[in-house]
């Protein structure tokens, strides 16, 4: 992989990607790639950006060397990259404040934005707060139980927060009634996409808002260890957090990247949300990307102990990554996840969202096969919070 | 085996369109109410007046349908509906009838089946025609040889917020007819006042740029009176989720089938 440069044109990644979406909706997303391809050139656009990034979301977020845990395994020296420092706790803020930039460059005034584990809905209701947009948020039944504190804080921020009660009531639903409201509502409505899915051009959008991760962990590694890192882990659901940190790296051939993926209660079990470990291509919401389906191509409802993986499609980049195998993609089940959670707090003092805990749970694994004078670096998408209801019931 | 260009019967039916009366094609999505109705409701939808038949291949994630069509295509799929019954479906009508049948839904159950499967069998069985609302032209690519290979006709939508430019393509590429959405929004009824308030420019604006192809009109019409207004201008009208509301509202009593009917007469021929 020399040089990288996709998606194309017509947003693919290989054979994935694409614009599956209803005639009504190809305006706008023509529209929104206009926007966002001038807004990327624009220095002026990307100062702001930078600036509320600094100013607002708290970056660059440090990169915190985790003694305990690497003691713990005794091989690899271990960073985290502490996206949980971030403003509203996870990586999420970063797409929220890029595209509402966007929104305001476009003179749209109504924001919809779907949400699983509530981050992104509480990123974007933030956003639209700090500038005084309209916000309506649409979320699983099943979800707003599950993540009730950030139901309450969108709701203190202004929000409102519509509840999906069809099919899984979790993220695949809300996603496909953010769809509808939009196609009703095209005209004035600008939809914040919550990862690196959907049609083109958010796919790429989204990746490139989120690319500052990876960015600061490649100067802030340099610092102190002066090489990059061998190793990176990330969770996937869409997958935003993993390909923003992975992305500055994907032309370094020596750095192995691992995206983890929930498992549930086992890739193998119907209770699952493993979408690369055993989906195969079809299209949902807007791109051709591997799915959780069945033979007659119906969507399978997913599962996961952390609402924010529990989405039977993922981004179509990971798609790409996946079969050209620059990305190793594993499924870690939610009793693991569980146990990454406690590691995590007992060895470093960092309650990780249980999404996070995907990718703690990785070490278990990984690290036998590492040595000492190589580096792992996990993203901390977020921080644990959120979780405590579960956390709790699961201790 | 050389088989009649499909797009024949869509074809023979506005040519033979008379000058006065509009062609009138039913949504219904397959497999509902039950497995067991679909062929019996297309056959009395003809004699009762319909002329077309968009048949509706159910999908668990319908994101360009309002709540009642998302509502038939899960219960159809809960009763176990198939591609290949959908195919049995239209087996079923052809023995009898020579109605246009269109099959539509969205491309991942298509894809799923395999596309050059899909297009086979479906040519073979007596399908006329696909509608994908998921598919725009710029993704065509990915059906468009194969559906040309068994001569099934792709026709495409047009919405309000269509460029002019786009219209003309989309003209170009389709072929039996152009489906024209009325409003900005998903399936379902709405009142006629807002239907036909928003719809009166768009519809200039199709005649001026849809020169090659028919046009149908589409999504929000519930009356004879709606598609009088509606359609004026059109070829024809289509109706689906008023259709399924009517179905929904009337099964499983006795002599549901005959109250659906009656309301497909309705719609065609007016209540008086
Ligand atoms: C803390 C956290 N990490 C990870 C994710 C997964 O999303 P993505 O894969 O797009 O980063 C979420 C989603 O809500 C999240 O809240």
């Amino acid at each position: 992989m020399a040089t990288y440069d996709l998606p194309t044109k017509t947003g693919y990644f290989g054979k994935f990607g694409g614009k599956f979406v209803p005639e009504i909706l190809i305006p706008a997303l023509e529209e929104l790639e206009e926007a966002y391809e001038a807004a990327w050139k624009d220095q002026d656009f990307l100062d702001e950006f930078k600036r509320l990034l600094k100013e607002y979301v708290g970056r660059p977020t440090e990169l915190t060397y985790a003694n305990r845990l690497t003691e713990h395994y005794g091989k690899a020296r271990i960073y985290l990259k502490r996206e949980d420092l971030c403003h509203t706790g996870a990586h999420k803020i970063n797409n929220a404040i890029g595209q509402i930039l966007l929104a305001r460059r476009m003179g749209k005034e109504r924001i919809i934005a779907e949400t699983g584990a509530g981050q992104h809905g509480v990123a974007t209701a933030t956003a639209c707060a700090k500038f005084g947009m309209k916000c309506i948020v649409y979320m699983g039944a099943e979800d707003m139980w599950r993540q009730k504190l950030n139901v309450d804080r969108m709701r203190l921020l202004g929000t409102e927060v519509r509840s999906v009660e069809s099919g899984s009531k979790t993220l695949k639903d809300a996603t496909n009634e953010a769809i509808r409201d939009w196609v009703t509502n095209v005209e004035d409505t600008f939809y914040i996409i919550g990862s690196v899915v959907g049609p083109h051009p958010y796919p790429k959008m989204v990746r490139n808002f989120h690319r500052v991760i990876g960015e600061e962990t490649k100067y802030q590694l340099k610092e102190v260890e002066g090489k990059d890192p061998d190793y990176l882990l990330a969770c996937v659901g869409g997958g935003s957090n993993a390909i923003g940190f992975f992305h500055p790296f994907i032309e370094n051939e020596s750095v192995r990247m691992y995206g983890l993926e929930a498992a549930g209660h086992g890739a193998e079990t119907d209770k699952t949300a493993a979408t690369l470990s055993i989906g195969s291509p079809g299209v949902l919401h807007g791109s051709l990307s591997y799915l959780l389906q069945s033979n007659e191509g119906q969507i399978h409802l997913a599962h996961s102990i952390s609402a924010g993986l529990d989405y039977p499609g993922i981004g179509p980049e990971h798609s790409y990554l996946h079969d050209s195998k620059r990305v190793t993609y594993k499924a870690i089940t939610d009793a693991q996840a569980m146990e990454g959670v406690k590691l995590l707090s007992e060895l470093e003092g960092i309650i990780p969202a249980l999404e996070t805990a995907h990718a703690i749970a990785y070490l278990d694994e990984l690290m036998p096969k590492t040595s000492e004078d190589e580096i792992v670096v996990i993203n901390c998408s977020g921080r644990g919070d959120k979780d405590m209801g579960t956390i709790a019931e699961h201790l | 085996m050389i088989k009649e260009k499909s797009a024949h019967r869509i074809t023979q039916l506005f040519r033979k369109k008379n000058e006065d009366s509009k062609i009138m094609s039913l949504f219904l999505t397959a497999g509902y109410p039950d497995l067991e109705s679909t062929v019996d409701l297309i056959l009395g939808f003809e004699q009762n007046g319909t002329d077309m038949i968009e048949l509706g291949m159910p999908f668990s994630d319908p994101l360009a349908d309002g709540p009642t069509i998302q509502y038939s295509s899960n219960k159809a799929i809960e009763s176990g509906i198939t591609m290949d019954g959908i195919f049995e479906m239209v087996r079923g009508v052809r023995k009898q009838s020579e109605i246009p049948i269109i099959l539509m839904g969205y491309v991942n159950p298509v894809m799923r089946y395999g596309v050059e499967d899909f297009c086979k069998e479906a040519s073979d069985a007596g399908v006329d025609g696909l509608i994908i609302p998921d598919l725009p032209v710029e993704e065509s690519g990915i059906l468009e040889e194969k559906a040309d290979h068994y001569e099934l006709p792709i026709i495409y939508l047009v919405a309000p917020n269509t460029s002019d430019e786009r219209m003309r393509l989309i003209d170009e590429k389709s072929e039996g007819f152009v489906y024209c959405v009325s409003v900005t929004g998903v399936t379902g009824a709405r009142d006629g006042e807002e239907v036909s308030k928003s719809v009166a420019r768009f519809i200039e604006r199709v005649k001026q740029n849809i020169t090659k192809n028919s046009t149908m009109v589409g999504f929000g019409i519930k009356s004879h009176e709606d598609a009088e207004k509606i359609a004026r201008d059109m070829d024809g009208f289509i109706v689906g989720s008023a259709l399924i509301e009517t179905i929904r509202s009337n099964y499983p009593d006795e002599g549901w089938m005959d109250e659906v009917f009656a309301f497909v007469r309705g719609l065609k021929y007016g209540n008086n």
